[in-house]
């Protein structure tokens, strides 16, 4: 706008009305449209250093994460001894006498104790395993050379990734100088290869985190999600039923929507104390067993769904109901018949979410010792198990730079299970849902 | 007979009964003047006979799995030898434990002693006559009831009244258990609480300046005797709830007010969905962010000014829940600003003022009350907030006024207290409900006051 006091002031018309009001609102007006746009500009601010918290989560997550779907491998020629195998038993043999036994021939100039022990901790104790299950499936190999690939040592692993910087002080890293010239001649030959992590999606827990999987963990969430769904989704429709449809307008009815509306903003850890309090230490019910914590669960997520069935039954409009009564139907009829189906994808979507929400719940977990460190992965529901975002907390907490690495990559199995479901529920809400 | 098994021919049976009650149903009608005659629909016979035959079985069955330890236990201890009997009830119990890890086929403690082993055989016999009765009972009560209710059905049988009646009792019985839920909070944690007060009185938790919860276990340990003083803890949740607050409100009210006043449709439906997404990350991963990258980011940048900056500072906790709390301070200030009506926008407008101005001095007051209750309902949901604090906060409790230093919270003194091996009888295990008690009121309070204030609000623009 180009109406500067100069420009009025030329002006007839305006001289003869108050010069001296609309002077003062057009002096001021400068510095009024200035704090506007200052205004405008703080909130795109805002909105950008908010949206920036969000993309720099997400890029640390990914970066830390990616790598760990990529496991470094070692090329061993294994030469199955008879002298390691136990002809009775193959399956007890010495399987790590038999990897050492590998190492050191292939390396015939190590001779000292301790050297050797330094070439043995390049691999994984999982290769023994492997071995043993090669035994196990194949006897025949027994006094057979076989080239196989077996996970190498976390601190192999991060070297190779480059994790770990070769120019700092020896006594500064996790690899010493000697073992670095084994790694390097192993690179120079070709014979470390970087492969899929199969492991981290079909094994449990393990100390050693190029062992260690969510498998376990996965299970146990899945365990727990079931029980949640199973008893968190009848009984909050039927709730949500009974407020809308059928009960009077009293006091009693008053407390309990009140209660309600409380219960859906209690601390999650608060759900975990009631676990404690009630289900492990007044039932006797398992420690660490999906069962408590599905039951725990369900009490949080209870009040998401009934909020959100309620809404659901609201937004159905009352002719509907009309005209079922209308041609003689029972009110349970009608509801049953009439109301419910029309509301269900609506309730079905606040599932999903409240389901969502559980997925990602880790405090009330640890409260009934879901926290355990549990290698076996559970099969029912009063075996000890532990959840996805548990899992990620106790490998947070672990002092490898492996588990680094291994936690942001369950974050990110984590993190794309709540984008399935949670697009599932806008799925149905766009398929299923009507507007009236 | 197992338990699983016993359940699919429950289950098979009530199927059962329920064409039985609707063919008895239809025969009926047959002889008269056609289906016209029933009192209600045939499918409401079936069930009606199907609830019969299932509901009285399932009641004892659901009876016998709570009460079968209590009567098992009993019985085998009965017939224990009686040096065992006479032994105080701690060492009872760990007789009893190897027991029935010997009878699920568990490692047991050392070794088996013959009367253990007895004992344990005892307690399998007993098992399997008593899951025997169970299935002849539980089966011949779900054939007799199914028959029952064949025989009491007549064509004037009200079945459909008597269906909605049972089923509107599920309906109440279901509406009650948010006053179970709430009952049970308020009691499990009461009851502990008030066990940790006979202890420790309730003056020197609430009021105390010391908090070192670590008590020695045998007495000649090296170790303090344990302080529950809880004001450090109180005051560190405040420090960080405080911090997350001015990361989020400022930062949520202006995104809110410019997705609703300035930007246009197109950049709105990207912005706030993605800002919700924010509100849908679980906090566990918050507090891995925290750990990993705010905390270690902040302590170089305090290197660089010269300052000393602990590496579990209340600031990088404080911050990180502050971006955790965004979403949930924008969405519900979009909502109460959208309630304002338009009309009042236009008022503002027309007299000349800016869209500024209008949202300063019009839209924003009308939308304080809404505002505030978001606000408040966010603090209550930062003080309960657990694992960014427990991933990213301190353990120790200092009394400090500096967000560069470590302080720890109540939930994060929760989690430390009650993971791992806990003995239901220390003051250690007990000052975790005692905490947790003080949560709960807090939040509550926090809570009735915010939904009292947006409700009132929402009632003067409807």
């Amino acid at each position: 706008m180009n109406n500067n006091p100069e420009h009025k002031r030329q002006s007839p018309g305006v001289e003869i009305q108050s010069p001296k009001a609309i002077d003062i609102v057009n002096r001021g007006l400068a510095k009024r449209y200035g704090s506007e746009l200052r205004f405008k500009i703080y909130g795109l601010i805002a909105v950008v250093i908010s949206l920036s918290f969000l993309l720099l989560l997400f890029i640390t997550i990914f970066s830390n994460g990616y790598s760990a779907f990529f496991q470094t491998h070692v090329k061993l020629e294994v030469f199955f001894d008879p002298a390691y195998i136990d002809k009775d038993d193959p399956a007890n043999s010495n399987f790590p006498g038999l990897v050492k036994k590998t190492l050191s021939n292939e390396f015939q100039d190590v001779r000292k104790r301790r050297e050797k022990k330094e070439l043995y901790s390049l691999i994984s104790s999982g290769a023994a395993f492997q071995l043993q299950k090669m035994i196990q499936e194949q006897p025949d190999l027994v006094g057979r050379t076989i080239e196989i690939q077996v996970p190498a040592d976390d601190d192999v692993d991060m070297l190779i990734k480059g994790y770990i910087a070769r120019d700092v002080p020896e006594s500064d890293r996790r690899i010493n100088d000697r073992q670095l010239t084994w790694i390097d001649k192993w690179a120079q030959d070709g014979k470390i290869t970087k492969r899929f992590n199969s492991a981290f999606f079909t094994s449990g827990d393990s100390r050693e985190p190029e062992l260690a999987g969510i498998l376990g963990a996965l299970v146990g969430s899945i365990l727990t999600l079931t029980l949640t769904l199973l008893l968190s989704f009848p009984v909050g429709v039927a709730v949500a039923v009974y407020l809308e449809e059928f009960a009077p307008k009293n006091r009693w009815i008053d407390i309990v929507e009140v209660n309600i509306n409380n219960l859906a903003a209690v601390p999650s850890i608060v759900f975990g104390l009631l676990g404690l309090a009630v289900f492990i230490n007044f039932f006797h019910m398992p420690r660490s067993a999906p069962l408590v914590g599905g039951l725990v669960l369900t009490l949080m997520t209870l009040p998401v769904i009934i909020i959100a069935s309620r809404a659901s039954l609201q937004s159905v409009p009352p002719s509907i109901r009309e005209a079922a009564l209308g041609v003689g139907a029972s009110k349970m009829q009608t509801v049953l018949h009439h109301v419910l189906p029309l509301s269900l994808p609506g309730m079905l979507t606040g599932t999903i979410i409240g389901i969502a929400r559980a997925l990602g719940e880790t405090a009330p977990l640890l409260m009934i010792g879901m926290v355990a460190f549990i290698v076996d992965i559970p099969s029912s529901f009063t075996d000890p198990a532990t959840a996805l975002p548990v899992q990620i907390f106790l490998w947070a907490d672990s002092p490898e730079r492996a588990f680094v690495e291994r936690t942001s990559a369950a974050i990110i199995v984590l993190l794309i299970l709540l984008i399935v479901i949670n697009s599932l529920a806008v799925f149905l809400r766009n398929r299923f849902e009507r507007r009236w | 007979m197992s338990t699983s098994l016993l359940i699919i021919i429950l289950l098979s049976l009530t199927a059962f009964a329920y064409q039985l009650g609707r063919s008895r149903a239809l025969s009926l009608s047959r002889g008269g003047d056609g289906i016209k005659a029933l009192h209600s629909r045939p499918v409401y016979y079936g069930v009606l006979t199907a609830l019969w035959c299932g509901l009285p079985a399932l009641f004892i069955f659901l009876a016998w799995q709570i009460c079968e330890p209590v009567i098992m236990t009993k019985m085998v201890v009965a017939q224990l030898p009686n040096e065992i009997k006479i032994l105080p009830e701690s060492r009872l119990n760990l007789v009893l434990n190897d027991i029935r890890n010997l009878v699920s086929g568990n490692i047991v403690s050392g070794e088996i002693k013959p009367e253990i082993e007895e004992a344990a055989n005892h307690y399998r016999q007993l098992q399997a006559t008593g899951n025997t009765a169970l299935a002849i009972v539980v089966l011949s009560f779900a054939l007799i009831g199914a028959l029952i209710a064949r025989q009491r059905i007549t064509p004037l049988l009200r079945a459909r009244n008597l269906v909605e009646k049972l089923f509107t009792i599920f309906l109440i019985a279901c509406a009650s258990f948010a006053i179970f839920t709430t009952i049970g909070i308020v009691l499990s944690v009461l009851f502990e609480a008030i066990r940790f007060f006979k202890v420790i009185p309730i003056t020197d938790f609430l009021f105390g300046l010391d908090w070192s919860p670590q008590m020695s276990i045998r007495s000649d340990q090296v170790g303090s005797s344990g302080a529950f003083g809880a004001i450090p803890v109180f005051a560190g949740t405040a420090m960080i709830s405080g911090i997350a607050m001015l990361v989020a409100v400022p930062l949520g009210l202006m995104s809110a007010i410019y997705l609703s006043e300035y930007a246009n449709k197109g950049f709105r439906a990207v912005a706030k969905p993605l800002l919700e997404i924010l509100a849908g990350i679980p906090t566990v991963v918050y507090g891995f962010f925290a750990a990993l990258t705010v905390a270690p980011f902040i302590r170089e940048l305090g290197v660089t000014f010269g300052l000393d900056v602990s590496s579990e500072s209340a600031l990088a906790a404080g911050l990180v829940m502050g971006i955790m709390i965004i979403p949930f301070v924008s969405s519900l200030s979009d909502d109460v600003i959208n309630a304002v009506p338009q009309a009042m926008r236009d008022g503002a407008l027309a007299l000349g003022a800016t869209k500024s101005e209008t949202i300063k001095q019009v839209v924003i007051p009308a939308a304080l009350p809404g505002i505030v209750g978001g606000v408040l309902l966010a603090i209550s949901r930062a003080i309960g907030e657990t694992m960014i604090v427990v991933m990213a906060a301190g353990l120790a409790a200092n009394l400090t006024a500096n967000p560069l230093q470590a302080v720890t919270t109540v939930t994060v003194q929760i989690v430390t207290l009650l993971v791992g091996d806990q003995e239901f009888n220390s003051p250690k295990t007990l000052a975790a409900f005692a905490l947790g008690l003080v949560l709960f009121i807090v939040t509550l309070i926090l809570n009735i006051i915010a939904l009292y204030v947006v409700r009132k609000y929402r009632e003067q623009y409807e």
